[in-house]
């Protein structure tokens, strides 16, 4: 493999023939963006009003341009990180092809856009919550608890588990009880999620002084923190057919996947050394990917047999 | 500057120009098609 040169390159301003557009939709993480997306429209799906398609449409774009707003200014804020980490050494500004400055320029216009369109057309509980995404994420995660703590991705997970209380508040214009339990499921699935990429990208973390678990508590009480926080998300997973939002099918999904995700977690607590340990890794790693995506395209599928069976 | 790096950053200006330009123009129509939806058959319901 190609030796990978880590230069400090956010520090400079950056030359040669500007940002493209391609530069730009990377600022937004648009792989974040079609999990939030995909995430708020099975909470407005599953919310027991509809909006009108149109206006349904309008809140998605205004959530996933949201969503883009906190990527492009989280990577603002972090440019010098990321200029530290294989991972994320690519990314524009690290590269050079976008100044901070035009990224948070950018960043702003976006949230701020998002957020008002948001309120003007839809409902202004949905806006609010957005508004606060945005805010948690960019200002509680990315400022005050990334470089700070290793409990950064627990606290800060909730960003990423607004979207699907966003949907339910487009669709209904208030907080159901329903959509806490779909925000709870992807909270309490954060860190496994996280901390599994953390394990084979410790040396990353550590080279950019990010006190990722790994880094400040090591990999063994990662792994025993990965397996906690495993077995307390699969029965949580189960906990939308309790709440009346899923049936059967869904079960039967969410124990299958669920028992998947035990055994993976399993396997990166028992595999310590070498390969085998990184596989491991990568494997709980992808696999949580799959597991979230399962779980809530189950409740989309089921939910559409329903109203088509009445 | 070089001609072709010149020739790459106007490329690029008009390409991120076109780009805010669609922007625009598709928040005109979200907010168009959200005053139709909202509205309905009222947006024609003003006094004369």
């Amino acid at each position: 493999m190609a030796e990978v040169s880590y230069q400090p390159s956010a520090l400079r301003p950056a030359q040669g023939v500007g940002g493209s557009i391609g530069d730009f939709i990377a600022l937004m993480k648009p792989r974040v963006m079609s999990l939030v997306v995909f995430t708020a429209l099975v909470g407005m799906v599953l919310a027991p009003q509809q909006p009108h398609p149109a206006l349904a449409v309008i809140a998605l774009v205004c959530i996933a341009v949201g969503a883009g707003a906190s990527g492009a200014l989280n990577m603002w804020y972090d440019a010098d990180i990321d200029a530290c980490m294989q991972r994320t050494a690519g990314r524009p500004i690290p590269r050079g092809h976008v100044t901070p400055d035009e990224a948070l320029t950018f960043g702003t216009v976006l949230a701020i856009g998002s957020v008002a369109t948001l309120g003007l057309t839809v409902n202004w509980v949905a806006a609010v919550l957005l508004a606060f995404t945005i805010a948690f994420y960019v200002l509680v995660y990315t400022m005050w608890l990334k470089r700070r703590t290793p409990q950064n991705i627990v606290i800060g997970g909730a960003a990423g588990a607004f979207p699907p209380m966003i949907g339910w508040a487009a669709a209904t214009g208030s907080v159901g009880i329903e959509s806490i339990v779909l925000f709870g499921i992807i909270f309490m699935w954060t860190p496994p999620h996280f901390w599994a990429l953390a394990l084979y990208r410790a040396r990353d973390y550590e080279r950019a002084g990010v006190p990722m678990l790994p880094v400040v508590a090591g990999a063994d009480e990662t792994r025993k923190q990965i397996v906690i926080y495993s077995a307390l998300l699969v029965p949580l997973g189960l906990w939308p057919a309790f709440m009346g939002l899923a049936g059967g099918l869904y079960v039967l999904v969410s124990i299958a996947l669920g028992a998947v995700f035990l055994a993976f977690a399993l396997a990166v607590y028992r595999t310590r050394e070498g390969r085998e340990a990184d596989y491991a890794a990568r494997r709980l790693f992808a696999f949580s990917i799959l597991y979230l995506f399962g779980l809530f395209a189950t409740l989309l599928v089921e939910h559409g047999i329903n109203r088509f069976i009445d | 500057m070089a001609d072709d790096e010149r020739q790459e950053w106007e490329r690029r200006r008009r390409m991120r120009s076109i780009a805010i330009a669609l922007a625009l123009a598709a928040l005109v129509v979200v907010f168009y098609v959200a005053t139709l939806v909202r509205l309905g058959g009222n947006v024609l319901n003003r006094p004369l």
